[in-house]
């Protein structure tokens, strides 16, 4: 029987990565909030690697921090190895890494949610969405409780009639075993919403007794960590190595000779599968020239012996499964802990939302994470966050915030999503973004901790420490442009020390840290600041100067893209009436309806032509309109 | 997109000797001012005025074209932007030497409609015509796309392509080895790069070096050659090109296939078209060549019909003429050298208001009635070019100078040590200009190849 359980603000459904930077940015931003999920004991669970980071996706947990998020302070607290990657390349790419205590991470997330006040916690499985003319008001979980909200963020990751797939076995099921939502799914086509069948995998984990180390490869984290948060000043976790293996000619073999019972061969798997998370058979399959692939064996935490299997994704049959790994140098007497496996889920089709992440279909209705056909923690934290703003400010009667594709990795993330949509599980890649060397990780602060603040997630504290760092960066560029450089004996050994070309005449210090072989070090090492600088803000100023030149270059084709991004389209556009669109570009902006005329024109098969037509219809609309009101107000 | 500056050819080709090319945008007068070569500066004059001086290749120093340039400052100008006016008197050669020179500045080719659109926005053109800028906005761009349609089927294309492919493969291992650090694909080291980037940039520079004889150039009147078997086109394609010291011969092919030619009659360019016969066929081979020359006759701007002095008119021949409509056509008398069979009355009556021409291709007789004929139709303004084509030709060798300069910077930048992924940015930049060519820019294709070049994956 249906009975009124409580009433709330905004409503979060599952609590996984993005559930919960939802419901904790909701609840912070003073709305009565309630999250639910199947199982209490699963909050801020890792189906999947135990780890957090890595190219963009570690530049969105910087920026989910910087926007008053939870990510990047709980990995600080739980990682039990950090390290920095692509140090040998250019700043805009370095991307930290860390894994997690997999267990620890979702203690210490449980903690933090309980602790935070207007925020419940409750274990239900909602199976119904209750919608009235056409606002979703609220959610009914198994067993009739019904719990009323002014908007509610789905985020149910893959346990959408999730089922689960070994070998032979299929069964219903969400990831590791939990209860799948079966009738979640029917609710969303109910009130009109489009889904889409997904397919993920992972390997199977094992026990690290068993592996014999001494054949593999030593990966230690870095001596001196670097953390993800900006409010993380000081850590000492302690720090556990992975190790690198790698498959043989007999794996090779092993699943070749058994493709006849890989689900992903003989048609029984439907969903589409990401190309950038290939199962172990697909692998070998398609690239067959390869002679051996990585795997790599990381620790899930620090009071288990479990090993995750990274490069071993399958949905094999179990037994070929155990002799897969046998075959794998170092894991010759592995004990096979849990089977690795593939699990097909229902997923929205991402157009059908508006780039607050509210679904067009139903006020009041967002939806996050992998549901909007996503992959990864870092994806589905950064929707999250952005799905709990924008449902808060719903609420509180405010405009959504919507970031661009020049503010953030987490606005390439979206705008590709409700834009483009998706016909496999999207991940980020550093690739995706068209101005990659302005969203770097090192000045993910910079960029968005303002906005962080306007939305009130950002402590006066932090926002005081934050404007410091600004000032201080600025006066210290400053000061090396009108520090003088004279070709002096101490500044030519200095050069020549560093390879680098003696001075002909005296120049700024600023040119000079231009020189690609000199870094801040050396200028400091001649002319110390007298302000106090920490790392960062060093850093910070050896790339602004360092990279001026290329950063200016990108800025200029941002302020374009600001330009079309400014045009607004409004909403109750008919394209239909549009003289001279083409027909498939009516077809098309009437789908994804975009807001501006910069997203318009991303959206495919949508010509310059169509959107030089655009402008003119809406100059025209506009000047018509102004006209109407002008008469208007005169009259 | 609103402020970079455009600049497009606005009178139509072959009005005769003056051309106007005009630029329109913020840096209009800045960028010109930099081929300028005046006594006066550019960015000193005052607004609506005409000033003399010279067109100069700022990068040989060599005096491309004597102008007069008129400048148009905000908001009084047809857009309402600052516009410059350039006044070319040398005919169309000189008038795509200028417009090639000033797309190698910050200056791009208008898009179709560019102009009439910005002069809409910037509010110069009334409300009312909203309707009518929508309309030509769409018109021109079709025409354009049906252009650049065909010319994806060229050799050009199919060399950009290649070229793209060269640069995209070294993206995606750029890429992978960004976005996958720890992935056992080889770092690439700067001297790879700087190979791939220099072997693109030598192709490109062999485009355009053939660019700038004519040869990949598909501009001028497209003029068909057509007529029955053995009427003798062939013939008279020859004597036009030995004529006219034909720039190129560049389209291989049977007998059965359109032959091309690109020849100058009095400086106007011609793209000759010689086509198998017009006839059906039952023979498949020759069927293509009968279609081919079906689609040649349906693009010209200008026909030469030929017939036989020698024979009576055949009945395809009759039905041709009276068929015949809404083209330009020259009818040629052929084989003068040999006894008349042919009815001169009821050939003159059939052909109307189109010209007659007698001659003699074999020995060459004639030739010059001929050349008179074209010029005297193309100044009269009855032919007009395809400008399209035109305006899509100096594009692309915009387009390669751009891409050119954007590898170029790549390659100095890794030699002076800077970073792959900022490097990677001035190769992206250049693959993308090259896929403007071949209508091509997509960012997708660059992460399709990320996932077929690399075997990735956790």
């Amino acid at each position: 029987m249906p009975f009124v359980a409580g009433e709330y603000d905004v409503i979060v459904v599952g609590a996984g990565h993005a559930g919960c930077e939802s419901a904790l940015a909701s609840a912070r931003m003073g709305c009565n909030t309630l999250l639910l999920t199947i199982n209490l004991d699963m909050v801020a669970f890792m189906p999947c690697n135990p780890s957090i980071g890595g190219p963009a996706k570690g530049h969105v947990v910087r920026e989910i921090d910087a926007l008053g998020g939870e990510m990047g302070r709980n990995i600080d607290k739980t990682y039990i190895q950090m390290r920095m990657l692509n140090t040998g390349k250019g700043p805009a790419v370095h991307a930290l890494r860390a894994q997690a205590d997999k267990f620890l991470y979702q203690h210490q997330m449980k903690e933090t949610i309980e602790n935070t006040p207007n925020l419940t916690l409750r274990q239900g499985m909602v199976e119904e969405l209750i919608v009235e003319d056409g606002r979703c008001v609220g959610v009914e979980a198994k067993g009739g409780a019904q719990y009323f909200a002014k908007a509610v963020v789905v985020t149910t990751g893959t346990y959408l009639r999730g089922k689960v797939i070994v070998g032979e076995l299929i069964y219903e099921s969400g990831p590791n075993n939990q209860q799948p939502s079966l009738k979640l799914s029917e609710s969303l086509k109910n009130l009109g919403l489009e889904l889409v069948r997904f397919k993920t995998g992972t390997p199977p984990r094992v026990h690290g007794d068993t592996i014999d180390f001494s054949k593999t490869e030593i990966q230690p984290g870095d001596d001196k960590p670097k953390f993800f948060s900006y409010e993380t000043k000081h850590a000492d976790n302690e720090q556990l190595p992975c190790w690198l293996t790698y498959t043989s000619a007999d794996t090779h073999e092993i699943i070749n000779s058994n493709l006849d019972r890989a689900p992903m061969f003989s048609g029984v798997i439907e969903g589409t599968g990401p190309r950038y998370c290939p199962s172990i058979e697909d692998k070998i399959v398609r690239f067959a020239d390869k002679p051996k692939h990585q795997i790599f064996l990381e620790p899930e935490g620090k009071n288990t012996r479990e090993y995750y299997v990274q490069g071993l994704s399958t949905s094999m049959p179990e037994d070929v499964q155990l002799r897969i790994l046998r075959s794998i140098p170092g894991l010759e007497k592995v004990e096979m802990m849990r089977t690795g496996y593939a699990i097909e889920y229902d997923a929205v089709v991402p157009t059908q939302l508006w780039p607050s992440l509210e679904t067009k279909k139903v006020d009041g209705l967002f939806t996050a994470g992998q549901i909007n056909g996503t992959s990864g923690y870092e994806e589905a934290a950064g929707q999250g966050l952005m799905a709990g703003i924008n449902a808060a400010r719903k609420v509180q009667g405010k405009e959504p915030v919507i970031l661009s594709r020049s503010q953030g990795y987490i606005g390439v993330l979206i705008d590709d999503l409700v834009t483009k949509g998706t016909n496999e599980p999207y991940r980020l890649l550093t690739s995706r973004a068209e101005y990659r060397l302005l969203l770097r990780h090192d000045n993910a602060d910079l960029r968005l901790t303002p906005t962080g603040r306007e939305i009130g997630l950002i402590t006066d504290e932090r926002f005081a420490a934050f404007e410091e760092k600004v000032s201080l960066i600025e006066q210290e560029t400053a000061r090396l442009k009108e520090t003088r450089v004279r070709p002096d004996e101490t500044v030519q050994a200095m050069l020549q020390e560093a390879n680098s070309a003696p001075l002909v005449n005296g120049i700024d210090a600023l040119t000079l840290l231009r020189r690609p072989e000199l870094s801040y070090a050396h200028i400091e090492s001649l002319y110390p600041s007298p302000l106090p600088l920490d790392e960062d803000m060093k850093e910070q100023v050896e790339i602004q100067v360092k990279y001026a030149g290329y950063i200016d270059k990108q800025l200029i084709q941002v302020e374009r893209l600001q330009k079309m991004e400014k045009k607004r389209i409004p909403e109750d556009i008919d394209y239909s009436l549009i003289h001279g669109l083409a027909m498939e570009a009516k077809q098309k902006m009437d789908r994804i309806r975009p807001l501006s005329i910069g997203q318009a024109s991303r959206i495919a098969g949508v010509t310059p032509a169509d959107i030089s037509i655009l402008l003119v219809y809406l100059e025209h609309y506009n000047r018509v309109t102004a006209k109407k009101h002008a008469e208007t107000d005169a009259g | 997109m609103m402020t970079e500056t455009i600049a497009a050819i606005s009178t139509p080709l072959g009005e005769g000797g003056i051309a106007v090319i005009r630029v329109s945008g913020e840096t209009a007068v800045q960028e010109v001012e930099r081929i300028f070569h005046s006594k006066t500066k550019l960015t000193e004059v005052k607004s609506h005025t005409v000033n003399y001086g010279y067109i100069v290749d700022p990068d040989t120093n060599e005096q491309i074209e004597e102008v007069l340039i008129t400048v148009m400052l905000a908001p009084r100008s047809y857009t309402m932007e600052d516009v410059v006016e350039i006044n070319v008197h040398g005919g169309v050669v000189s008038m795509r030497r200028v417009m090639e020179l000033l797309l190698k500045l910050e200056i791009r080719v208008a898009e179709p409609g560019e102009f009439t659109k910005r002069a809409f926005l910037n509010g110069r053109i009334d409300l009312s015509q909203a309707e009518a800028v929508m309309d030509l906005i769409r018109s021109k761009s079709d025409r354009a796309f049906d252009v650049a349609m065909k010319q994806a089927q060229g050799q050009l294309s199919k060399r950009i392509k290649d070229l793209r492919h060269t640069l995209v493969e070294t993206l995606a291992h750029i890429e992978v080895n960004i976005d996958y650090p720890e992935h056992d694909v080889d770092e690439l080291t700067s001297n790879f790069i700087q190979e791939k980037c220099g072997h693109v940039m030598a192709e490109i520079d062999k485009l355009l070096k053939t660019a700038s004889e004519g040869k990949i150039l598909r501009e001028g009147i497209m003029t068909a050659i057509v007529g029955r078997p053995n009427v003798g086109k062939s013939s008279l394609l020859n004597a036009l090109a030995q004529d006219n010291k034909a720039i190129v011969t560049d389209i291989p092919g049977t007998t059965r296939d359109v032959i091309e030619e690109m020849i100058t009659i009095n400086g106007i360019p011609l793209r000759l078209l010689d086509t198998a016969g017009i006839r059906e066929t039952n023979d498949v081979v020759e069927r293509i060549g009968v279609e081919r020359s079906r689609t040649a006759l349906q693009d010209a701007d200008l026909v030469l019909f030929v017939v036989n002095n020698n024979e009576p008119l055949q009945a395809d021949e009759r039905e041709w003429l009276q068929q015949i409509e809404g083209r330009q056509v020259i009818i040629i008398v052929n084989k003068m050298d040999l006894p008349n069979q042919l009815d001169e009355q009821e050939l003159a009556a059939l052909a109307g208001r189109f010209p007659i021409v007698k001659m003699s291709a074999m020995l060459q007789d004639g030739i010059d009635a001929l050349e008179s004929a074209i010029s005297d139709l193309f100044f009269s303004g009855k032919v007009e070019s395809n400008d399209a084509t035109y305006v899509s030709n100096v594009r692309h060798i915009g387009l390669l100078h751009k891409a050119r300069r954007s590898l170029q910077e790549a390659v100095e930048a890794s030699q002076a040590g800077i970073p792959i992924d900022i490097m990677q940015i001035d190769v992206r930049t250049g693959w993308e200009l090259l896929g403007e060519i071949v209508g091509d820019s997509v960012g997708e294709s660059l992460i399709d190849q990320i996932f077929s070049q690399f075997c990735l994956g956790k």
